[in-house]
């Protein structure tokens, strides 16, 4: 594996990592410079960020050694399609709670979505498992717990 | 004496039924995420965090340490049956106990995995109990400086250990003290890395980070290379119980694996896999059976599983006297007590001696019904393994979405579990380990606090830290721990796996 990396130069993952770290640096940096509440005595609340900020610069730059050496191992490649079905039904149901759609609607496509991206073939079976799923858990918060999980349409004829 | 009459009140709490339910259900999920492989007692218990902040702490941190060590129990049966750990700290184990099943004594090898368990875990938790007020009386001397020191301590014990590279488990955890960042300060009100969205003045919660990471990211990580070959359950052929010859070769690996497992477990060196190893290969050196090794020797089996019990307990001794977590499933149960606004710590055992003895009471009845719980329904825990796993993904996801929901039903708090999800999923895919990020967020703050007060308390000066004997020493500690791995390759093949 090590000679892969060689081979090739450098280690990309490990560089953008690197890289990533800087800029979160830089943004915990930045952020304790524009602080105006300071501590009269003892250390103020920008001391730690500033810490953590210089710890973060010394592993990004770690990082960039480590790139030209060996780098995390080169992992297998990811079934994207996967990962998208997955991702997409956790973008609806953000969106679906965001907009108002509420909690029964949003689980049963959560469901469904992952259940698709896992490898399972029969999305309309799924979607039914997770609507009765999100009814049922619905329904125990509301009644059971008294705690009201976000509400759509769908759920007000249920309350 | 005050140990016996303080763990004696504890089992009076314990009893009361409904400890006990709390405490039936902790082992039976426990066991039945130890079986199911990829889901461990950590990411159970983040699951569990959302929807237990309303119910009885006592009761819930009961069930929590019932996961925890029900997951042990349960680990050794995919070991043995499928050869496919259901947990890192089930790895030795499969080693002889699958080939023991292969050889037809799937049976022993599950009787003697459970019974050492529970003998283990009874002598393990007896240690808990007697070290526990031990600690807890130097603890109570400790000042800020000490508490600080010690955060160093784990912080780099938890990154150099887990995982394979001290580099990406500090990466980890800086990333996780960052997160601990954001909000208000609590000793000046000053917003910090809030960028003005209002949701975050509050931080970050520890629940989302936690489910985020490790039930989201395993999601995901799980989807992103599922084409593995379908895994063959041995069927357990004669008899479940053990020989005479069985009981002879079983007890003393039993009680050397107990040996390794309780103080490595205590000690800030990452989680239950070095202790089960090293007593595999102590068994492999001691056996007067030894070309059975690699074949299907039973102390093979009876050592490890003694030892990642024995260290389940040991964990908790840190944990409860110190705050301290030494594994995942610790640093999500020490999120677990901060959700009730309880500090784990030399307080807790003076102002609830209820709830601590009460939880250290329960891990005993906990040991007992999960031996019960796993001989005769062996049959039982096996079925599990044919839930079809797109189904059981997809359900993690919803109890993860609907705990998320439970305590805050904002989309900016979903958007950040699904951002932690995918985070915990590039972490899992670049061999980055994601509990040091945990315990960044969880005791970064604490630290940050500590530390502002011994340097009040100074006046600034910051040699506070190396004058007094405790923190210096702890110090010194860390700064070893964090040299060590560097200085000693050797000791790779050690390195503790997450759960």
């Amino acid at each position: 594996m090590t000679n892969d990396t060689r081979t090739q130069g450098a280690n990309k993952p490990a560089l953008l990592v690197g890289v990533l770290l800087l800029i979160v640096a830089a943004l915990v940096g930045y952020d304790a410079s524009q602080q105006t509440i300071t501590s009269t005595y003892g250390v103020g609340p920008t001391a730690m960020p500033y810490v953590v900020a210089a710890g973060l610069v010394i592993l990004g730059l770690s990082h960039f050694v480590v790139a030209f050496r060996e780098g995390p191992p080169q992992p297998e490649e990811a079934d994207r399609k996967a990962l998208l079905w997955i991702a997409g039904g956790l973008v609806f149901l953000i969106a679906c709670i965001g907009l108002g759609g509420g909690f029964i609607l949003a689980i049963t496509v959560v469901f469904a979505c992952t259940a698709r991206g896992m490898g399972r073939q029969g999305l309309l079976i799924d979607a039914a498992i997770g609507f009765v799923l999100g009814l049922v858990i619905f329904l125990v918060f509301a009644k059971v717990l008294t705690l009201i999980l976000p509400s759509g349409p769908l759920e007000r004829l249920f309350l | 004496m005050d140990t016996l009459l303080s763990l004696l009140h504890g089992f009076g709490v314990a009893f009361e039924p409904a400890k006990l339910l709390f405490c039936l259900i902790g082992v039976f999920l426990g066991t039945a995420v130890g079986v199911l492989p990829g889901i461990g007692p950590a990411l159970t218990v983040a699951l569990l965090l959302p929807v237990t902040f309303k119910l009885d702490p006592a009761g819930s941190l009961i069930m929590f340490a019932g996961i925890y060590y029900g997951g042990m129990y349960g680990g050794s049966t995919t070991a043995i049956l499928l050869n496919a750990p259901g947990e890192s700290a089930s790895l030795a184990t499969a080693l002889e106990g699958s080939k023991m099943a292969k050889a037809g004594r799937g049976g022993p090898a599950l009787a003697t995995s459970a019974i050492g368990s529970f003998v283990a875990g009874l002598i393990a938790t007896i240690g808990l109990a007697f070290l526990a007020p031990l600690l807890v009386e130097l603890a109570v001397k400790f000042g800020p400086w000490d508490y600080f020191a010690l955060m160093i301590v784990a912080f780099v014990t938890v990154s150099a250990t887990f995982g394979d590279s001290p580099l990406r488990g500090l990466t980890s955890l800086f990333l996780g003290i960052a997160l601990g960042l954001i909000g208000i300060d609590k000793l000046t009100g000053q917003a910090r890395l809030t960028f003005g969205v209002p949701e975050l003045l509050n931080g970050v919660e520890v629940t989302t980070l936690a489910v985020g990471l490790f039930a989201v990211g395993e999601a995901f990580y799980v989807a992103s290379k599922r084409f593995r070959d379908p895994e063959e359950i041995i069927p357990i052929k004669g008899s479940l119980w053990m020989t005479k010859e069985d009981w002879k070769r079983s007890w003393a690996p039993w009680l050397r694996g107990t040996a390794f497992g309780f103080p490595i477990g205590a000690l800030p060196a990452g989680g239950a896999e070095v202790p089960t190893f090293l007593s595999y290969s102590t068994e492999r050196k001691l056996c007067k059976y030894p070309d059975e090794f690699g074949k299907g020797a039973i102390e093979g089996v009876a050592g490890p599983e003694a030892a990642n019990n024995a260290s389940a307990a040991g964990t908790l001794v840190p944990l409860l006297t110190l705050g301290l977590p030494t594994s995942a499933t610790a640093a999500i149960m020490l999120a677990g007590f901060q959700q009730y606004g309880l500090n784990p710590g030399p307080l807790l055992f003076a102002e609830k001696p209820d709830l601590v003895w009460g939880l250290i009471a329960s891990l005993f009845i906990a040991n007992v019904m999960l031996v019960i719980l796993n001989l005769p329904l062996i049959g039982l825990w096996v079925r599990l393994l044919a839930i079809p796993q797109p189904w059981l993904y997809a359900g993690i996801l919803v109890f993860a979405t609907m705990g998320t929901l439970a305590v805050n039903g904002s989309p900016v708090e979903l958007a950040m579990l699904f951002a932690f999800g995918f985070l915990g999923y590039l972490m899992r895919r670049y061999d980055y380990p994601v509990a040091p990020m945990v315990v960044g967020l969880i005791l970064g703050p604490m630290a940050e606090q500590q530390l502002r007060r011994a340097l009040q308390i100074s006046l600034g000066d910051p040699m506070i830290l190396l004058e007094n004997p405790i923190s210096a020493t702890l110090l010194g500690i860390a700064a070893l721990a964090l040299v060590a791995p560097f200085a000693m390759k050797g000791l790779n093949k050690f390195k503790a796996s997450e759960d």
